[in-house]
């Protein structure tokens, strides 16, 4: 950190997601804009829940997560001033080569989830209250299964976030929900490859906020305003979209 | 042993390549650590020596509990000091969480009561020694103490050193308190438990190599200190 | 300073009584030997008398009173123990180390501690650290650091027990150069021949009482107390 950054001040605290910073996509993205700017973004990278409570204390300026219902709460809780949509990507199924439950190339995640519930093959859950554990549990809803039934004997709950549950996934050869993003940048796969992905119900949206200055006074509302912005605006799209893993599109812009 | 011997030959990659963000890392990483290491020193030797050599009621209580601190949970006091740095929390508006300077505090805390209990241990057997004389020559319980402290130096670096390695290896405070912030708050540990995270296994064990050599390093140096001073000083 | 008076001077610890009601005053000038067998309490009286314990009975007291540590600071006494504690520095900086505290001036201290070292031969060895020195060179430091601060009293806890014959002789000729310069010698030993050579005036001490007192002569030849007589046969330890 350099003294100069220090006395302009002139920085953001940007709570974000995970697999946001494990993709490497702000890797790519923010030098971008802070060479555009002059304004630091410092990411501070924990699961959705954990960094919209980091918000909600006011230790962050902005939060860029993925999870629409927990967003739409903080905004009307007061502690957001408008959600808006940035990208989205998708979520995946990745399960072990020997496949127990048999799903393989499909394109039904319900079908794919009750198929692991009835075969009772392990799965790996983050468990830690972040957007993919949210997108996770409600496609478990929809196939009106309770996975805690299987608590400990096959649905494991690794409390931690994509790359941990990913590591134990490969440890232990169990199906694992994740985000592509993760994935493709993920270096210890094992045994383990995609099972079942194109489920519409599979879209993951990014949402992006700034933290509201009526509630927390010291919010640096022109420096993360200039943030968000950005991330809307063309060049910020066209930045997002560019970033690719070999020649994979990680995360696709849809800014309105 | 396949993952050992990558991460050794990543480890020397690392070092030769002179790689300037993994330079960083390392400088921050030392600045944090030896700050702590001053903080605490400064507060825990004579704390440390005062509770040796005076007697008063409570005090095998105090030190008890000094001696279990030594086992604080580095995660529980990284969860305390970021809620008391954290904008809803009483210190807030210095801003200090996500900085550098809240790991220094992170780090301080967790060795003061190393450094303290130790040096209380070190100081208490040499007073054995020197209470009489000291209190024969009207040495004051002032005096007595930067006697003891001066003369028991090269123990007490082997004590400080100890709080050193403590303090490097740490990754649990210093990820709550710092947040991993690439290029801010990025250390050696919270880098290493990143990579691990993201699978990259042989540049998180090249990484975790290169911080044992740092920390190797450190050690011979307080060693040849403590070496070439006993050669003049006896 | 002196006289030093002991009024019903008592002492016990952990159960014990160690000192039993000592009575006695001892006057300037002469070097009085505090003798008898192990265990008697001659290393806990000098203490009482130096003011590292508190008497549990009775009172130690000086001629000039007030705090202790006061008192020794005023360079008014000064002890050597059996086994020399040194601090680890130099020689000459461990006789400087005690003059500062008695608060001499830094070019007061160097010149002072040099006069001394030179007095008791260790001149060539001031600047070796200090604890690489023999224990009979240790000795003659320590011995050195308490001159140096010229005491009314200097106290001396078995201060040969530790040395061979050769270092005894060079402390014993030290001792007694302290003495002619004018330092008051009260010293405990258990050897006869130490205290016959050394003292003037004996206390002989037994199961924490004083159980006799006479000049050396008189002790020697004509012992009074039966316990005396036994330790001078050699019956007692």
């Amino acid at each position: 950190m350099s003294a100069s950054a220090l006395s302009q001040d002139k920085f953001i605290t940007v709570a974000s997601t995970t697999s946001t910073e494990q993709s490497g996509l702000f890797k790519h993205l923010l030098p971008v804009f802070e060479k555009k700017s002059g304004i630091q973004v410092r990411v501070v990278a924990l699961g959705t829940g954990q960094a919209l409570n980091l918000a909600r204390r006011g230790d962050a300026d902005v939060a860029f997560v993925h999870g629409k219902d927990a967003e739409e709460k903080f905004v009307a809780d007061g502690f957001g001033v408008r959600r808006i949509e940035v990208m989205f990507n998708d979520f995946i199924l990745i399960g072990p080569k020997s496949d127990a439950a048999k799903i393989a190339g499909g394109r039904d995640i319900v079908t794919a989830f009750q198929k692991i519930a009835a075969a009772k093959a392990t799965f790996a859950s983050r468990g830690d209250k972040s957007g993919t554990h949210a997108a996770e549990l409600r496609l478990w809803k929809l196939a009106s299964i309770d996975p805690q039934v299987g608590k400990g004997a096959w649905y494991l709950e690794a409390g931690a976030g994509m790359g941990p549950t990913l590591n134990t996934a490969s440890a232990i050869n169990a199906y694992v929900f994740t985000d592509r993003g993760t994935w493709l940048a993920f270096k210890n796969r094992g045994d383990l490859v995609l099972a079942v992905e194109g489920d519409r119900r599979l879209f993951n949206q990014y949402g992006v906020m700034l933290v509201n200055p009526a509630r927390h006074a010291h919010v640096k509302k022109d420096f993360g305003q200039a943030f968000i912005d950005w991330i809307v605006s063309a060049e910020g799209q066209q930045t997002i979209a560019a970033y690719k893993i070999g020649d994979d599109q990680l995360f696709f812009p849809n800014a309105k | 042993m396949n993952d050992i011997s990558a991460a050794l030959v990543e480890a020397l990659r690392l070092i030769s390549s002179a790689d300037a963000q993994l330079a960083q890392i390392v400088w921050l990483s030392v600045r944090v650590s030896v700050s702590a290491v001053v903080i605490a020193t400064v507060i825990a030797l004579p704390l440390g020596a005062l509770l040796a050599i005076t007697r008063f009621p409570g005090r095998q209580t105090l030190i008890a509990l000094l001696n279990a601190l030594m086992g604080l949970p580095p995660v529980v006091v990284g969860l305390l000091i970021y809620l008391l740095l954290s904008r809803a929390g009483p210190l807030g508006e210095f801003g200090l969480l996500f900085t550098p300077t809240a790991m220094v505090i992170a780090q301080a805390v967790l060795i003061t009561p190393i450094i303290a209990a130790l040096s209380r241990q070190v100081i208490e057997d040499a007073w054995r020694e020197y209470e009489e004389q000291l209190h024969s020559l009207g040495a004051d319980t002032m005096a007595c103490a930067q006697t003891l402290l001066w003369d028991t130096r090269f123990a007490l670096i082997i004590v400080v050193l100890a709080g050193f390695g403590r303090a490097a290896a740490e990754v649990g405070a210093v990820m709550i308190v710092g947040g991993n912030i690439d290029g801010v708050t990025r250390v050696m540990t919270t880098a290493i438990a990143l990579e691990t995270s993201k699978g990259d296994l042989p540049l998180a064990l090249g990484l975790g190599v290169l911080l044992v050599l740092l920390i190797i390093g450190a050690n011979l140096l307080a060693h040849g200190v403590k070496l070439a001073a006993q050669r003049y000083q006896g | 300073m002196l006289p030093l008076t002991l009024e019903k001077l008592g002492f016990s610890a952990g159960g014990r009584e160690i000192i039993r009601s000592i009575n006695c005053e001892i006057a300037a000038g002469t070097r009085t030997v505090i003798l008898g067998p192990n265990g008697a309490g001659k290393s806990v009286l000098m203490r009482l008398c130096h003011g590292l314990l508190t008497p549990t009975t009775g009172r130690v007291a000086w001629r000039v009173d007030g705090p202790s540590l006061a008192r020794r600071r005023a360079r008014g006494q000064a002890m050597v123990f059996q086994r020399p504690v040194l601090l680890r520095r130099s020689a000459i900086a461990n006789v400087i180390y005690a003059l500062k505290l008695a608060g001499m001036s830094p070019t007061e201290c160097r010149l002072r501690a040099e006069d001394v070292l030179e007095a008791v031969g260790l001149s060539t060895m001031a600047e070796r650290p200090a604890r690489t020195l023999s224990g009979g060179e240790q000795q003659r430091l320590a011995l050195a650091r308490a001159w140096a601060l010229g005491p009314e009293v200097l106290f001396l806890d078995e201060p040969t027990a530790n040395l061979d014959p050769n270092s005894t002789r060079d402390i014993e000729q030290i001792i007694c150069a302290i003495h002619a310069s004018g330092t008051k010698i009260i010293m405990s030993t258990h050897s006869l021949g130490q205290a016959r050579r050394l003292g003037d005036e004996v206390f002989f001490l037994s199961e924490g009482r004083l159980a006799e007192r006479a000049s050396v002569d008189v002790f020697f030849k004509q012992p009074q107390s039966q316990d005396a007589v036994s330790f001078l046969r050699g019956e007692l330890p």
